[in-house]
């Protein structure tokens, strides 16, 4: 089981943070295939926030196809998101680093660093979204 | 299904002092609903109004499609619990539970009763020497042991320590999560209300100002950020809530949505940063109306 936190100050959305935190949780391996997700109840008591933002997010994570809900039993997940095994995570983490440094060097600012990723990541997993859905249409 | 408050140009006067005009809201069920305003803007009355402990100077409410007070059937689908969350300082943990079970008849003793158990309370313990944090969990106690389809607290945790104000948050939550209670809970707490509120009312100098999902709300309101401008000189359809002036800037909060432009930004409005425009805005309208300048206007006089 995992616990979920809440930060007031951090500009996401309260459903889009446990969402983001079972992805996480996901793929640090902290839950797989079978795992059952605290219930509602059990959320709401725990971090004080409204039952209808918890649904909220478990209904998100379902249409994503991670979790799924059983009658009577809970919600379950239903996907495995392993981040590859770490010999494979290394020469990445590796290159990143170099990467970082040329930034470094090229005069970017921590900040400047963090928005180039984020833009370029935002960038890419939308084409990819857009790939797959090009995919799907017949 | 029926709403949990229906109020038609609802309005409440004490004397000439006008404690809440013309307030007109539809609020569905299912809802935790979060009241905020400047002191005095008519945040108590409202909920006095709505649990029938005041009776209004004209307009109209219904709640869970009754009239407030009017008979036992009514009294016993709403729980209220008043500011600093009173309770009997001669009587016991215990004689307060039984006063719920007499007094309540769809009281629901095994709750109230685990409830005690698990904040760790002495049923023989005297009211009066509880700390603030376990007066307002043991009136919570009394109003959820109730079991309502309403609840309605004013300011419950305005006077708690912020562990016990989470305390009593978590409780509030599992109640709602339990029994899909609705509640409608005043606070200066932005914070705390944005954690548990999906609804919510701003009352500002007795009016309305803002009401409506929070969700919706954050996602119908922008911050535009440009060179110093007038806001007749912005796009139509687009409403101006707030604007400020620097030597070189403008700030625009606004209703609708921006297309975005080379030469301002667009940012989102969160909740705690609506509540206060709104806030500050209707109290801005409100000082106007009291001197005589147009109180129809409402926020026609930030524009």
């Amino acid at each position: 089981m995992i616990d979920f936190h809440l930060d007031p100050h951090s500009g996401v959305a309260p459903y889009l943070q446990i969402v983001q935190q079972v992805r996480r949780a996901l793929l640090l391996g902290l839950l797989a295939e079978g795992d059952r997700l605290p219930t509602v109840k059990q959320v709401v008591a725990k971090i004080a926030i409204n039952p209808n933002t918890v649904l909220k997010a478990y209904r998100d994570l379902e249409r994503q196809g991670l979790v799924a809900p059983r009658p009577g039993l809970g919600t379950f997940v239903t996907k495995t998101l392993a981040a590859g095994p770490p010999a494979e995570q290394e020469p990445l983490r590796r290159e990143l680093h170099a990467w970082l440094e040329r930034a470094r060097d090229a005069g970017l600012t921590p900040a400047g660093v963090e928005a180039l990723f984020h833009t370029a990541f935002r960038d890419f997993t939308e084409e990819a979204d857009e790939a797959t859905k090009a995919e799907e249409e017949p | 299904m029926t709403a949990i408050i229906e109020a038609r140009g609802l309005s409440k006067r004490y004397g000439a002092r006008p404690a809440l005009t013309d307030c007109t809201l539809h609020i569905p069920p299912g809802h935790v609903v979060g009241l905020v305003g400047p002191n005095g803007a008519g945040k108590s009355t409202l909920l006095k109004l709505a649990c029938g402990l005041l009776a209004p100077t004209s307009g109209s409410i219904t709640v869970l499609g009754g009239r407030p007070g009017a008979d036992p059937a009514q009294i016993a689908k709403v729980a209220f619990v008043a500011q600093d969350a009173p309770v009997y300082s001669g009587l016991s943990v215990a004689d307060h539970l039984r006063l719920g079970a007499h007094l309540n008849p769809r009281w629901d003793r095994a709750f109230a009763e685990a409830r005690v158990r698990s904040l760790g309370l002495d049923p023989k313990q005297k009211a009066g020497k509880l700390s603030g944090g376990q007066r307002a969990q043991l009136a919570l106690t009394l109003a959820a042991g109730k079991r309502p389809d309403l609840l309605l607290l004013d300011e419950p945790v305005a006077s708690l320590d912020p562990l016990a104000r989470r305390d009593f948050l978590r409780h509030l939550m599992e109640t709602v999560a339990e029994e899909g209670t609705s509640v409608v809970l005043s606070s200066h707490l932005i914070s705390d209300l944005e954690r548990v509120c999906d609804y919510l009312i701003v009352l500002a100098a007795s009016r309305v100002r803002l009401v409506g999902e929070v969700e919706e709300l954050t996602a119908a309101h922008h911050r535009i950020i440009a060179s110093r401008r007038g806001a007749d000189t912005l796009p139509s359809g687009l409403e101006v809530v707030a604007a400020e002036h620097s030597e070189r800037q403008s700030t625009f909060v606004v209703r609708g949505v921006p297309e975005a432009a080379d030469d301002w930004a667009v940012e989102p409005v969160g909740m705690e940063d609506l509540v206060l425009t709104y806030m500050e805005a209707g109290s801005a309208a409100g000082a106007g109306a009291g001197a005589g300048a147009g109180a129809e206007t409402g926020l026609e006089a930030t524009r």
